[in-house]
């Protein structure tokens, strides 16, 4: 088929000029938006009010498909479970012997933990939520990995919040409208957290790598720090995030880096609590020198 | 204005007419807003498929700049930085004028083909864009989500077509 001649211009002035004015009107948007990328790469706060006001009404409507996805999930589940009851059943019994076995263990542990801590008088400010609230949805198509969190400023939300699930870090508010916000998730590209090795303690830092894992580089240069199953937890190294938040599991090696998949699915939690912005304690200033 | 052609299929009550392309890519774009959280890029770009296709059946149907707004749109839903969409769609626009002075056999495979360039370039664009300045995504993050949309174009196109006769319709 010969392609339609849909562009001709004819001899009329006026679809001419009209062609013409759509071009330029076309290259002087390119030029205006190459400025809105600088603006918002430069400071990506710019437009918070017209962003709130999209983030919100994003949520509205993912709010109320999220119930439904939940509902077709949990049926789904709730099937398969039938049909590994019996096995399941088993494998759950010994697991619960086990579980109760550790958890006499952890409370001497714990005790044991309290009596040294009061040893040492070891002061600890605990973290405490400011709220907890529904994940609601997702940028499931751009190249950056928010979730839309169902609180927003109204609540007490603010930008740089962390946001935890039971399992672990799911990451820190980015953004916010009024009744909701994103959430910057750990595997965005653009998320940096500084974590410890539980093994050995060693210093890291975690790097998202956008598709879904992490990125995980020792801080001491050296040897091969990492092992498959290796469990990460922030350090609270230089604040922001409060410190023993489990994040991620390593999954592989490679070279001295290692990549980690992030404990807390946010695809599973159902709800999420925001925490403050974590300040270090900070340890007695230096006196100031005498003269 | 191009859109203006006074050829009686266009003398339509001008809302529908002039909305549902408009719309239906708006709808494209809210895709994100789908209730699932992802944490890699799986959902392809619908938005962009459906403006490509609304382009591609109908050339004279927008002029060049209507990318701007719709591009805006779409970032402020997908959450990219303000300005990715503005700038690809637009300039895959005007490229798509020069295209069509290009090509001149056209049918569904060729269109398919020229989607095709379109929704990988455009991928890789807004990726390029949307990289952070400490650290770096790697670009194989794009393939699922390319390959589903290059391979669900035919049935977007299929639908826009049965969009565009509803929108026409007598």
């Amino acid at each position: 088929m010969a392609a339609p001649r849909h562009r001709r211009r004819g001899f009329s002035r006026r679809v001419q000029y009209g062609l013409f004015a759509g071009y330029v009107i076309a290259v002087a948007g390119i030029v205006l938006g190459a400025g809105l990328l600088l603006l918002s790469r430069l400071d990506p706060r710019a437009f918070g009010t017209l962003r709130g006001i999209v983030i919100d009404a994003g949520a509205v409507v993912s709010g109320v498909g999220r119930s439904g996805v939940n509902a077709v999930r949990d049926a789904g589940e709730a099937v398969s479970d039938y049909f590994m009851a019996g096995s399941e059943n088993a494998a759950l019994r010994s697991q619960l012997a086990a579980q109760r076995r550790a958890q006499i263990a952890a409370k001497a542990v714990a005790a044991e933990n309290a009596r040294l801590k009061a040893l040492v008088r070891l002061q600890e400010n605990l973290p405490r939520p400011i709220l907890s609230a529904r994940l609601v949805g997702s940028t499931p198509t751009g190249q950056r990995r928010f979730a839309t969190l169902s609180a927003g400023l109204a609540a007490g939300v603010k930008p740089g919040m962390t946001v935890r699930s039971p399992e672990g870090l799911v990451g820190r508010i980015y953004e916010g409208g009024l009744f909701a916000s994103r959430v910057l998730l750990l595997t965005d590209g653009e998320m940096a957290v500084p974590v410890r090795i539980v093994r050995t303690g060693n210093p890291a830092i975690a790097t998202g790598q956008g598709d879904g894992t992490m990125e995980i580089r020792g801080l001491i240069s050296g040897g091969r720090p990492f092992r498959r199953g290796d469990l990460v937890v922030t350090s609270g190294t230089g604040g922001i995030f409060f410190p023993n938040v489990p994040v991620a599991v390593v999954l592989r090696l490679r070279g001295d880096r290692a990549i980690a998949r992030p404990l807390a699915d946010p695809a599973r939690a159902d709800f999420a609590a925001v925490y403050p912005v974590y300040q270090a304690p900070i340890a007695d200033p230096p006196a100031p020198p005498r003269p | 204005m191009i859109g203006r052609l006074h050829d009686g299929f266009t003398d339509r009550p001008p809302l529908r007419v002039r909305w549902v392309p408009i719309a239906s890519t708006l709808i494209g774009s809210a895709m994100g807003a789908l209730p699932v959280i992802a944490t890699e890029p799986i959902v392809p770009p619908f938005g962009l498929m459906i403006l490509l296709a609304w382009r591609l059946l109908r050339p004279e149907l927008w002029p060049a700049w209507m990318a701007l707004p719709l591009g805006l749109a779409d970032d402020l839903l997908c959450g990219h930085y303000l300005g990715t969409a503005v700038i690809l769609w637009t300039v895959a626009f005007l490229l798509l004028e020069w295209v069509d002075q290009l090509v001149l056999w056209r049918d569904g495979r060729v269109e398919w083909a020229i989607a095709s360039v379109a929704i990988v370039t455009i991928g890789a664009g807004s990726w390029l864009f949307s990289q952070p300045s400490g650290s770096a995504t790697s670009l194989l993050v794009l393939a699922p989500q390319t390959v589903g949309a290059i391979l669900c174009f035919p049935a977007v196109l299929r639908l826009t077509a049965m969009l565009d006769r509803w929108r026409l319709k007598r």
